[in-house]
């Protein structure tokens, strides 16, 4: 067999593979899609179907009408923003600063922070749950929003990106006449956009997806997320399984989007750390 | 313009133990005066001039800047500028940006940055550039931009961190000599610092040779050259370095230098072998440098040395000539001419009026020759 034809079949056997995976992985969010447009009971028929006899919306405009999903798409969108938005700027501060500025026990605190990463997020939970409690802050926004504000993994993933920024480029900033404010904002932030963009998705993922903790910190309906809601909606409509795929839908959509906009920013920022020398 | 004053300047570091990087340098810059501090890496010198930048503390001694005390200055308020071995360039900003960027902070009006970073342009040659961002540019244009940085901002001091060291040779020489020009047209004081001796000499009214921590000579370039203080400048200065001889001085009528163990000897002037007088008997260390040492036919009245020839490295216009006398490496840089196999004995002539003495324990220079009037 030549070269060029040992290639060829490795091409097709490896874009096979590829395929077929991509098909496995997509299967799910098809019939997803599919299964939120058929009427009522057809999801759950025996045999099953892909595909909806006919497309009916009866379902979305029940969620919007009856169940109110617009008021928990506007809590969820409202938190994994604020969350977003703050931890970008108190991560990327604090992992700058652990990177670049020399004060005293920067290593030490450092090294006890990192600590913090191997510990389970679910062994923290009843501790934070007390001390919200104790601060009033247990089921309003802000018991959401003031432990997503900082990450230690976010903090980490700033630093580690951060070293890389040369320390003759700050001097020459601070001799250019640049407080250390605007030396971070001007000189600093430019430099570390990748890595903030693979923080903003992961964030507004995290945040946009998480249950458990929106679930023991709000106990008002109306302050709910989506993911919460929709655990409640499969609660109260146990038999309702395209309901159900029509609020998962919605629910995922957001962060499709915003992953598919800023993947680029998303795959350079992780591979960033193996290309810099 | 400004005049630099370092007075017991020290800087010592805590990390892991006590580390004195600087351990006392005393330095008078005259306004308008080029300074070079040069070195071995780790001598200090880039610590001493970050301190006068203010981007180090300072452990003792003061700075001054114009006769201003500036230990507790931050940098921005030193009017100083600093150009960096690695440039140092904003990556996310043009040129004209990065030439402007000093300026904007300082809130000037928008029509006088621009001029200022016109002209600078103009001077580097770098206005068909001015739109470009860093990474588009030779690491040759980039040295220009971090050079143009400075110029805008019309400061007192300018200090350099080794800025030629990442460029290719020719880059070198041709950075080198617009450095030269742009102090000859600024005639601004510039501190400026370097492990390369060419740079130091070339550029240099005066220079600053240190090693570890300490400062062994200030000098013009040909003073360093012709009368080294002490053993380490003598070593530091000049390419093919110093050779060096240890032995001892035998006067009497006529006074010969012997080289430890016995190997070979030379001829010594009488005037020479008397200024040595005290050292007379002692063991002193003899310095020549390489140009000072010649390839002779034959042996010739007793100032000659037998050696071997080890290696001849022809460079076109001259050779230098690797020659050992029994344990002793002797360097000889000499005019084209046939040189006998490898291997071969040689006979090698050194100028004695050009050869310098130094203390042993000490390192410093007892005397030298007659054509190094003291």
């Amino acid at each position: 067999m030549t070269a060029p034809r040992r290639e060829l079949i490795v091409s097709i056997v490896l874009h096979t593979v590829l395929v077929l995976g991509a098909i496995v992985a997509l299967m799910p969010m098809a019939w997803m899609l599919s299964a939120s447009v058929m009427p009522t009971g057809e999801a759950t028929a025996y045999p099953p179907r892909f595909f909806p006899s006919r497309v009916t919306l009866e379902h979305y405009e029940q969620l919007f009408t009856r169940l109110d999903l617009g008021r928990y798409l506007l809590n969820s969108a409202f938190l994994a923003f604020t969350v977003t938005a703050t931890s970008l700027v108190i991560n990327s501060m604090a992992g700058y600063a652990f990177a670049k500025l020399r004060f005293r026990g920067r290593d030490r605190t450092f090294r006890l922070l990192s600590l913090g990463l191997v510990l389970p997020v679910q062994v923290a939970m009843l501790p934070l749950f007390l001390l919200m409690k104790q601060l009033g802050l247990v089921n309003t926004y802000w018991g959401v929003i003031i432990p997503g504000m900082a990450s230690i993994f976010g903090i980490f993933l700033i630093r580690q990106y951060a070293l890389s920024i040369p320390d003759d480029m700050l001097d020459a900033a601070r001799i250019d006449g640049a407080s250390e404010l605007t030396i971070y904002w001007k000189v600093v932030v430019p430099g570390i956009l990748p890595i903030l963009a693979t923080l903003a998705i992961w964030t507004f993922l995290a945040t946009w997806n998480d249950f458990m903790w929106p679930l023991i910190v709000l106990s008002d309906a109306a302050h709910y997320t989506l993911p919460v809601a929709l655990a409640n909606l499969s609660g109260e409509h146990v038999q309702d399984t395209e309901l159900m795929m029509a609020g998962s839908v919605l629910t995922v959509l957001p962060v499709l989007a915003v992953f598919l906009f800023l993947q680029r920013y998303y795959i350079q920022g992780i591979m960033a750390g193996s290309v810099k020398g | 313009m400004a005049s630099v004053t370092l007075e017991g300047v020290r800087k010592i570091y805590h990390e892991g133990g006590e580390h004195v990087a600087v351990a006392g340098v005393d330095l008078e810059v005259a306004d308008g005066e080029f300074v070079v501090l040069v070195g071995p890496s780790g001598c200090g010198k880039s610590t001493t001039l970050r301190m006068i930048a203010g981007l180090e503390s300072i452990s003792a001694g003061t700075v001054k800047i114009d006769g201003r005390v500036v230990n507790h200055v931050p940098p921005k308020l030193r009017d100083i500028a600093m150009v960096f071995q690695s440039y140092a360039l904003y990556p996310h900003m043009t040129v004209r940006e990065n030439l402007g960027f000093a300026l904007k902070l300082r809130n000037m009006p928008r029509a006088e940055i621009d001029e200022r970073v016109s002209a600078a342009a103009a001077t580097l040659g770098l206005e068909n550039y001015l739109d470009r961002r860093p990474r588009q540019l030779s690491g040759g244009q980039r040295q220009r931009v971090a050079l143009g940085r400075a110029i805008v901002r019309q400061p007192k001091v300018f200090l350099f961190d080794e800025p030629l060291s990442n460029l290719d040779a020719q880059m070198r020489v041709s950075m080198r000599r617009e450095i030269a020009r742009l102090h000859q047209e600024l005639a601004v004081t510039m501190i400026y610092v370097t492990h390369d001796q060419v740079e130091a000499m070339t550029l240099g009214d005066r220079i600053v040779v240190m090693e570890k921590g300490h400062v062994m000579q200030i000098d013009t370039p040909l003073n360093l050259y012709e009368r080294p203080k002490n053993r380490f400048v003598a070593g530091f200065i000049g390419n093919p370095a110093m050779n060096f001889a240890t032995g001892t001085v035998v006067g009497g009528d006529e006074p010969r230098f012997i080289a430890e163990g016995g190997g070979w000897q030379t001829a010594l002037p009488r005037r020479l072998a008397s200024r040595l007088g005290p050292a007379s008997g002692g063991t002193v260390i003899m310095g020549v440098r390489p140009e000072d040492v010649s390839v002779v036919p034959d042996a010739r009245n007793g100032a000659t040395i037998e050696a071997r020839l080890d290696l001849a490295e022809s460079l076109g216009n001259e050779v230098f000539v690797y020659a050992r006398a029994d344990e002793q490496d002797i360097v000889a840089r000499v005019s084209p001419q046939p040189m006998p196999p490898l291997g071969s004995p040689i006979t090698l002539a050194i100028d004695m009026e050009r050869a310098h003495f130094f203390d042993p324990t000490s390192g410093e220079r007892i005397t030298s020759g007659a054509s190094h009037p003291e």
